[in-house]
Order: C-alpha cells, then sequence, then structure tokens
C-alpha cells in the first residue's frame, strides 16, 4: 500500500461513506471498503473507470471540475482528494463541493515551496521535475501547483479548519522532524483532514 | 472480444417458449387491482444453469422488443434484437450465464396483450384490456422465473424501457437483484417524452380504421396511424448527427430533387419503409398500452418508499446512457444515479460517447461493450467467491 494511502485510511474512520474524488483505478477505494467503508469513486479516465469496476469498485464517471452535481449535500461522511488538488482546473470550486457533500474532507497535495523544487528552479532555471511531480512542463497535468502555505490560506478562506496535518517526504513516507519544523520548505508533500 | 477473451460467435438458431403463468384460479393481480387471467408468457433461454442458480441473467426488452433478444429463428440475417450484446463470448457470455428474455406483458409476440383472446368474451381484448404499469410488468418477469425455479438473479440487463423495468425491480423486491444493469433509461419521463408519446397515440387513435381498437379480423386496422408512430418514434430513436452521416439531404434513388409532395428525400423512404415493416410485427393497442405504461412511470415518486426500499436493497447498480441521446438524454440517466447514491447504494455510471443516439444501446459500440463485459465478469467472479 501507497504511504500516502495509509495516512488517509488512517483518518477514514471504519464504516464510513466515503468518496474518492479522482480515484484513478480505484486502488485507494478497493483498500478502504475491503476495511468496511462503503466507497463510490469519481473519475475521468475511460481507462480508470473501467479498472474500478473490474475490482468491483463503484464509480462516477464525471469532470470533478464541473462540481458535483450528482451527489446531495451531506450524502458522505467524508471525502478525498489525493494528489488530484494540482490537477483541476477550479480549486476553489472543488473544495467547496467536498465541504457541501461532506462534513469531513481529506486533501493531499506534492508541496512546490519543498527545498529540492525550490533548488532545482533557483540553480538550473528549468521546471522543477520530482517523484510526485514526475511530468515535463509541456506535458504535465499538474497545473495548479501550490505550496503548503498557500493551500492553508485557501482551505482557511473556504472556511475549513485544519484537524490533523500529516507531512510527507519525497518517497511519500511520513517525514521527519525537519519538516515538522519548517514544513514549507521540508515536506515534499501534505495530507490534511479538514472539517468544515 | 468477450468477456472470456475468445471470439464472439452467434447463438445460431433458438427458439421460443410460452408458458402460462397465471390462471383463472390465480389470475395476476394488477396495480390498478383488476385481475387478468390467463397470462401466457413467451421466452427463450440461452446458455447452461450452473447448479446454484447463480449465473442467471435477466434480459428486460424495450417498447417494441420480444422473447428473441439473441440467437436467430432460421434466418441467421435476422438475428435476435440484442444479438450485439448477447452470445458466445459477448458482453453477456452465453458461455458464462444462463440468459432467460421474455416478451412483456401487454406485448404482441406471444405473451397475453389486447390482441390475445378475452375468455369473457371470446374475441380479442382490445381496449378491453385493462390498464397495468412498470410494476405489473415485473410480477410477471418474476412469475417466469418462479416457473423456471430461480429465486436469486446474477443481473438484470435492459435498455430503455427494458431498464425502467430493472430499476422498478429492484425497489420492489429488494432481495432478487444482485446487479442491474440500466441503459439510457429514464425514471420519468419529461413533459417531451410525453408529449411524442401523445401525438404516437393520436395518430392511432384517430386513425378511421381504428375502430375504437376492435379492428382485429375486420381486414383492416390503424395502419396508417401505427406507421406515422413508428416514423415519429424512429426519429426520437436516431441523433442529429447520425441522421446526417446516414442519409443527409440525399435524394432517394436520383442526384436530382424530383420537386414532388411524395417520397423524395432519402430520409423520407427510409422511415417510411421503417413504418411498414413494423406493421407486420406489432399491435397499435399494444403500442397504445406500452406507450401509456412509460408515461405513467415514476418509481421515485414516493420518497418514503424509495428510503426504505433503497436502504434494504441488495442490488448494485450500472446505469449507463449515450451523449447523443436525447430520447432519454444522459440527464434522465443522472437523475438515477442521483437518487441512488443519495441512498448510499453502489452505483457505477457512465456517459458513452457515440453518434448513434438511443439506438446506440442496440448496437456494437466499443466503449459501452467493454463496459458490460468487464461488469458482468466481475459480477460473476464476486458470485463465485
Amino acid at each position: 500500500m501507497r504511504s500516502d494511502h495509509s495516512v488517509i485510511a488512517s483518518m477514514v474512520p471504519v464504516g464510513s461513506r466515503v468518496l474518492d474524488l479522482g480515484c484513478g483505478d480505484g486502488t485507494l477505494l478497493a483498500e478502504l471498503i475491503h476495511r468496511g467503508a462503503n466507497g463510490l469513486g469519481m473519475e475521468i479516465t475511460d481507462d480508470g473507470v473501467v479498472t474500478c469496476l473490474q475490482r468491483g469498485v463503484p464509480v462516477l464517471q464525471a469532470d470533478i471540475d464541473e462540481g458535483l452535481g450528482d451527489l446531495e449535500d451531506d450524502s458522505f461522511d467524508i471525502v478525498i482528494l489525493s494528489l488530484t488538488l494540482q490537477a483541476v482546473h477550479h480549486p476553489a470550486l472543488v473544495l467547496g463541493e467536498m465541504a457541501r457533500v461532506a462534513p469531513r474532507s481529506i486533501v493531499s497535495f506534492p508541496n512546490f515551496a519543498h527545498w529540492r523544487l525550490r533548488t532545482q528552479l533557483a540553480v538550473s532555471g528549468r521546471m522543477p521535475v520530482s517523484p510526485l511531480l514526475p511530468y515535463a512542463w509541456h506535458e504535465t497535468p499538474n497545473i495548479r501547483l501550490c505550496s503548503i502555505k498557500d493551500f492553508e490560506a485557501l482551505a482557511h478562506a473556504e472556511g475549513f479548519t485544519v484537524e490533523q496535518r500529516v507531512l510527507l517526504d519525497v518517497s511519500g513516507d511520513v517525514s521527519g522532524a525537519a519538516a515538522r519544523r519548517v514544513p514549507n520548505l521540508f515536506a515534499a508533500g501534505a495530507v490534511y483532514l479538514l472539517e468544515r | 472480444m468477450g468477456a472470456t477473451g475468445h471470439e464472439p460467435r452467434s447463438l445460431g438458431l433458438v427458439e421460443t417458449q410460452r408458458v402460462v403463468l397465471f390462471t383463472e384460479d390465480n389470475p395476476l393481480v394488477l396495480d390498478s387491482g383488476e385481475t387478468l387471467a390467463p397470462v401466457e408468457v413467451a421466452f427463450e433461454t440461452y446458455g447452461e444453469r450452473v447448479p446454484d442458480d447463480s449465473n442467471v441473467v435477466v434480459i428486460c426488452h424495450a417498447l417494441t422488443g420480444d422473447a428473441n433478444a439473441a440467437g436467430h429463428h432460421g434466418d441467421p440475417a435476422r438475428p435476435g434484437w440484442w444479438d450485439t450484446l448477447i452470445g458466445p463470448g459477448k458482453p453477456v457470455d452465453t458461455d458464462r450465464v444462463f440468459v432467460v428474455s421474455a416478451n412483456l406483458l401487454g406485448g404482441c409476440q406471444g405473451t397475453t396483450g389486447p390482441s390475445s383472446i378475452n375468455p369473457a368474451t371470446g374475441a380479442p381484448y382490445g381496449l378491453r384490456f385493462p390498464l397495468f404499469t412498470v410494476p405489473d410488468l415485473v410480477k410477471v418477469q418474476r412469475a417466469l422465473l418462479a416457473h423456471l425455479k430461480i429465486e436469486r438473479v446474477l443481473a438484470a440487463v435492459g435498455g430503455s424501457l427494458g431498464g425502467m423495468q430493472v430499476l422498478q425491480w429492484a425497489l420492489d423486491y429488494p432481495d432478487d437483484i444482485a446487479h442491474g444493469i440500466v441503459v439510457c433509461a429514464t425514471a420519468r419521463l419529461s413533459a417531451q417524452n410525453i408529449a411524442f408519446s401523445a401525438v404516437a397515440r393520436a395518430a392511432i387513435m384517430n386513425d378511421p380504421d381504428f375502430q375504437d381498437g376492435d379492428y382485429y379480423g375486420a381486414g383492416k386496422g390503424p395502419d396508417h396511424g401505427l406507421t406515422v408512430a413508428r416514423m415519429m418514434a424512429h426519429i426520437t430513436y436516431l441523433s442529429e448527427e447520425s441522421m446526417r452521416q446516414k442519409f443527409g439531404r440525399r435524394i432517394q434513388d436520383r442526384d436530382e430533387p424530383r420537386f414532388e409532395l411524395g417520397v423524395d428525400f432519402q430520409v423520407e423512404s427510409y422511415l417510411q419503409h421503417q413504418g411498414k415493416a413494423f406493421l407486420d410485427r406489432f399491435d397499435a393497442n399494444s403500442y397504445l398500452y406500452l406507450t401509456r405504461v412509460m408515461d405513467y412511470f415514476d418509481p421515485f415518486a414516493d420518497a418514503e418508499y424509495v428510503r426504505a426500499r433503497l436502504a434494504a436493497t441488495k442490488t448494485k447498480f450500472l446505469v449507463l446512457s449515450f451523449d447523443t441521446d436525447w430520447r432519454f438524454d444522459t440527464s434522465h440517466s443522472r437523475d438515477i444515479v442521483r437518487t441512488l447514491t443519495a441512498h448510499r447504494v453502489p452505483v457505477t455510471f457512465r456517459e458513452i460517447s457515440s453518434p448513434h443516439g438511443h439506438d446506440s444501446f442496440l448496437l456494437d459500440v466499443p466503449e459501452y461493450h467493454r463496459t458490460v463485459a468487464a461488469y458482468v465478469a466481475r459480477a460473476l467472479e464476486e458470485a463465485q467467491h
């Protein structure tokens, strides 16, 4: 299991009604369902959706940038946006929709202010590439890169309070003391448990 | 390629069977409280039942379908209406599942309907046939399964009115169906949908040869009306795109327009052919009753009933729509998805891209077939564990 997935799974109470936005091939949801969650995914790609249904993971094919119009208010206990925030066109709209359909949200994203990315840009003068952001600038789906400070400001503006924050290192594992001291510089990514 | 990875084939020659499911002593009690007997049902089965009956798939047909969903009755060039989807190596793979396909109540292809003999008079029912509903269609489907000694269904599959039956079935009998596959269906016709139904019925009922529905044996019936109804319905089954591709503004049998009021454009000729061909296989009274069944369908109307039933249902759903379908456009499927999801029912939904409009559900649309094949294969896996 991917370690950021372990972090997310630990934030989801057993038996929850869970929505995973941009669920990809359904790996995380399949694990959560295995642990007793009632799960639903939302995914835009054809292959992702078909892999989900081969796994028995319920999934709605939809573009989350168009909102979550198929879902009623408060119809979930918790919504997950795992390494997807940076790829949506309208992050504020998506966060607002998450708050509408569930009282709690989990958001994970790569921190664009991580020191390695800062160094890459400063030294080479080229757009940074990392394990969490592996694409060249001209082909990346990651169009809304943000730092930990940026995200916390947006989450606050959208009316969320941070219930829990777990910082990740470059390999996606829970990061060490340096990151806890200066997260925006030393954490490669973060997982937030938010309450609206 | 089908779920098992082998080349798709035809079922070949298949036969329709008939069985009387309701008798004078044990009549069908309709939603309206009226009773109906006898009720005979025409059905076909394909594939082999496994000992625990865990591989049963029920096919529910649309407005003008019949029991012959796949395979043929002697002419391989005229296969059943869903032969693209059902057969060995096809998405509903008859090498792995046992398929039951019946003509629905009120139809005219072997199951009791308005053209059947009314035992009270010795003459065809005509408009004396009682009005019935989608829940009544489901009761008859279930009676057939009881006759076949089948208690649980792996999947019930239907497009359009067929999908509406699947939805109603899962609501009314939450233990029956493990998987409901609902394709380009609706939970409620729109005003526009009902308007089209109304014009179709008006065409039939205003035909001077309609004779209040007692046209059987009269030598002439509402052929003009039924032809017009079918022509109009057919327009709603195609998309603007597919009509443009298929016909454009081309002239029938020549290059220059004839400049006359008769049939000149290819699209006119095509519709007229569709309308006329329909007369050979369909009864005008059945058309009246079955379109009415669709108009009144509203399974989500009673929120309390829906809440209770969906809390109890064991059915998981695959809901599919097509992007060029304007008969029941994607918003209809999304309404179904919204209600099911709100009640925590497991649903998978896709809007499939296809140029063929509502008719797409009958055609070999690769992404659609890939989805159904994967879903049915997974359902079989779950059932075997």
